[in-house]
């Protein structure tokens, strides 16, 4: 579909009627009135405190939302915030909302906002998540600034969490992009994040937009295509995540936007991450403690007894997926009484792997796959939440890069399982 | 009437000798239609296996639950299952077509009816297949949506969807090979009961847990504080 066609004729108008931006920021929504005018207000200040000469435009791309969003997004002013005396705009800022074509997703709300950069030929733009109510104006400055001066071409966000917070980013999404693309990014799903003008219009020339990846998970996509393209990353740290992503509330809705999309990845990109045997840091800009251990209430045993029952529920399942060995080392675990259970890295890996490697093989429905790996991640945060009880934020940190390390050196049987040797 | 008798005898024999004349050019026919039948029947199971190998049927058949039916029946793979299939249905008909040709009367009116017959086994057989396919997917997709939500006895409930599609596929089936018309109706009438069964037992049990709720927080509400208290993780 070309670009101008995602894009309506009341938001091409709203679009020409701004001319040309050197930076945009996009906010895509749906039904998020509760946070967007907070979140709205401080991009503003952001824009105005640092980038005050600079052509600048919010975009909202707006799902059809029933709650007013868009009309929050309009009347956001920077008028309530604190820090409103300090701020003087040089230039007008333009606040463009407008309704995207075809059902509520965050791809095609990220699809409008890059053809929207594409055709306003903005140099850098970032996409900030309506959700993130902990947002300071520091953040666009952060995330804008090292793309604005040209210095990379995507940048991903490093957030303060509690050691317990985004256990599947941790315990998967991480540690298996890195392993695949050889970069360390902190975030592949980032809700916050900028690119460079030139990036956007790759990114619309891939080939996502046309399959499932591009309507759900896209963020991901979007983290490995900059990886795939060759394109300058690195992080900004941020600050604190919000405690609760609204994105992730359901499990096997995370693990769609996020595992689906990472093992579709594997597919198009099989000469890339085949041929990657290592990983190396990208730059991080800032610093601050990223991990917080004030502590949880954490109900560790639901988590243990869904593992158990998903292993015996789902055997006929597994058994399509997993390969004997590992089935059995699985079930042997499953047996555990709940002080003795480890489910440590070599056999999560293991398990991560074949699990790829049936959904390249399509051994079942692929969404399947994906669902029926839910509950053995429940084992797996499982001892993690255990191993990790008294952990500081050092030895937390030291796990998860054992682990990737693990990952790392593993993965060549997951191209042995890809060709079909094993 | 010596005579007679030798005349008599002589017509009838005239007579066999002429309708043996005429038969023996139609049982030729027959033979070589036969026999061409064969050797077309042939070159379709040949192709036919080698279009359903390329396609990757038994995985598909695998995945529709068709291979596990099969291997429990000693019965060979769906792809060669297939492929014979073709086979002596079209072998069938090519000796039903050269047996038509000798023209006995009586015979013909049961070709005719084969011959209508063939494209309903074809949709019925299709109907299975496609029957088979969506038992297996929607009874894994109930398991999984169980699994995950925490259900309680989710392949009872994964077991009660294929069932069920089994059910309707059969009755489809035996609609469309005119076995037993009433049976859909019938079929539907004894899902529709145990799916109203089902409900209510359902409901039965979903309103003991809110009635235990509603009962928790109405005498015990310390213990729903607590479990207020309890932070949820963001996975990501």
């Amino acid at each position: 579909m070309p670009e101008e066609s995602i894009l309506t004729d009341e938001f091409l108008r709203q679009l020409i009627n701004v001319g040309e931006a050197d930076i945009l920021v996009g906010v895509p929504t749906y039904n998020n009135a509760a946070t967007v005018g907070q979140v709205v207000q401080t991009i503003r200040a952001g824009l105005l405190k640092y980038f005050p000469r600079e052509r600048a435009v919010i975009i909202n791309a707006d799902g059809g939302s029933r709650d007013q969003t868009p009309d929050l997004v309009r009347g956001a002013s920077i008028n309530d915030l604190q820090y409103s005396s300090d701020l003087h705009a040089l230039r007008t800022l333009h606040c463009i909302s407008a309704e995207y074509p075809g059902a509520p997703a965050t791809g095609t709300a990220l699809r409008t906002i890059l053809a929207s950069a594409d055709l306003l030929r903005a140099s850098a733009c970032a996409v900030v998540s309506p959700e993130s109510t902990t947002i300071e104006p520091e953040w666009i400055e952060r995330l804008l600034r090292p793309v604005y001066q040209g210095n990379f071409d995507f940048m991903t966000p490093l957030y303060r969490r509690h050691k317990f917070d985004g256990l599947l980013m941790r315990n998967l999404v991480y540690p298996m992009t890195r392993a695949f693309y050889g970069k360390r990014v902190r975030e592949p799903y980032a809700a916050e994040f900028a690119f460079s003008g030139q990036l956007g219009s790759h990114f619309l020339g891939q080939e996502i937009w046309v399959h499932e990846v591009g309507r759900t998970g896209t963020e991901i996509s979007l983290t490995i295509s900059a990886i795939a393209g060759g394109f300058r990353l690195a992080q900004a740290f941020l600050g604190a995540k919000p405690h609760l992503d609204a994105r992730s509330s359901d499990l096997v809705a995370a693990m769609r936007q996020t595992v689906g999309a990472l093992f579709w990845s594997l597919e198009p990109n099989f000469p890339l991450w085949s041929s990657k045997t290592d990983s190396q840091a990208i730059p991080t800009l800032g610093d601050g403690q990223e991990v917080t251990l004030e502590p949880l209430r954490v109900n560790r045993r639901r988590l243990y007894q869904m593992f158990r029952s998903g292993v015996a529920e789902l055997d006929p399942v597994l058994k399509s997926i997993l390969s004997p060995p590992t089935l059995s080392e699985l079930q042997r675990i499953a047996s555990l009484d709940e002080d003795d259970f480890c489910y440590g890295d070599e056999l999560w890996t293991r398990t991560v792997y074949e699990f790829a490697a049936s959904y390249h093989k399509s051994v079942i429905s692929r969404d399947h796959i994906v669902q029926a790996l839910a509950p053995l991640y429940r084992g797996r945060a499982f001892t993690f939440l255990v191993e990790n009880r008294e952990a500081s934020a050092e030895e937390v940190e030291q796990k998860i890069e054992n682990f990737c390390l693990t990952c790392e050196r593993l993965k060549p049987s997951l191209v042995e399982l890809w060709d079909g040797r094993k | 009437m010596r005579e007679m008798i030798v005349n008599e005898l002589t017509q009838a024999t005239q007579e066999l000798v002429r309708e043996f004349a005429h038969f023996l050019p139609r049982l030729m026919v027959m033979l070589i239609v036969v026999l061409v039948g064969w050797v077309i029947a042939y070159l379709v199971k040949w192709i036919l296996r080698s279009i359903l190998r390329l396609a990757r049927f038994d995985k598909l058949s695998e995945n529709a639950g068709a291979t596990q039916l099969l291997n429990k029946a000693a019965l060979p793979s769906s792809t060669e299952l297939v492929s014979r299939f073709a086979f002596w249905t079209a072998w069938l008909g090519f000796v039903l077509l050269g047996v038509s040709t000798l023209g006995i009367l009586g015979l013909q009116e049961y070709v005719a009816r084969f011959f209508v017959f063939l494209p309903r086994l074809f949709v019925a057989l299709i109907f299975l297949f496609f029957g088979l396919l969506a038992a297996s997917f929607f009874s894994r997709a109930a398991l999984l949506w169980a699994v995950n939500t925490d259900m309680p006895s989710p392949r009872l409930l994964s077991s009660a969807v294929r069932v069920l599609i089994t059910i309707f596929t059969a009755s489809a089936v035996f609609e469309e090979l005119g076995l037993a018309d009433s049976t859909v109706l019938l079929a539907f009438a004894i899902v529709m009961g145990a799916v109203m069964l089902g409900l209510a037992i359902a409901f039965g049990v979903g309103g003991q847990h809110l009635a235990k709720r509603f009962l928790e927080a109405r005498f015990a509400p310390g213990k729903k504080e607590a479990k207020e208290k309890e932070d949820e993780l963001s996975p990501l």
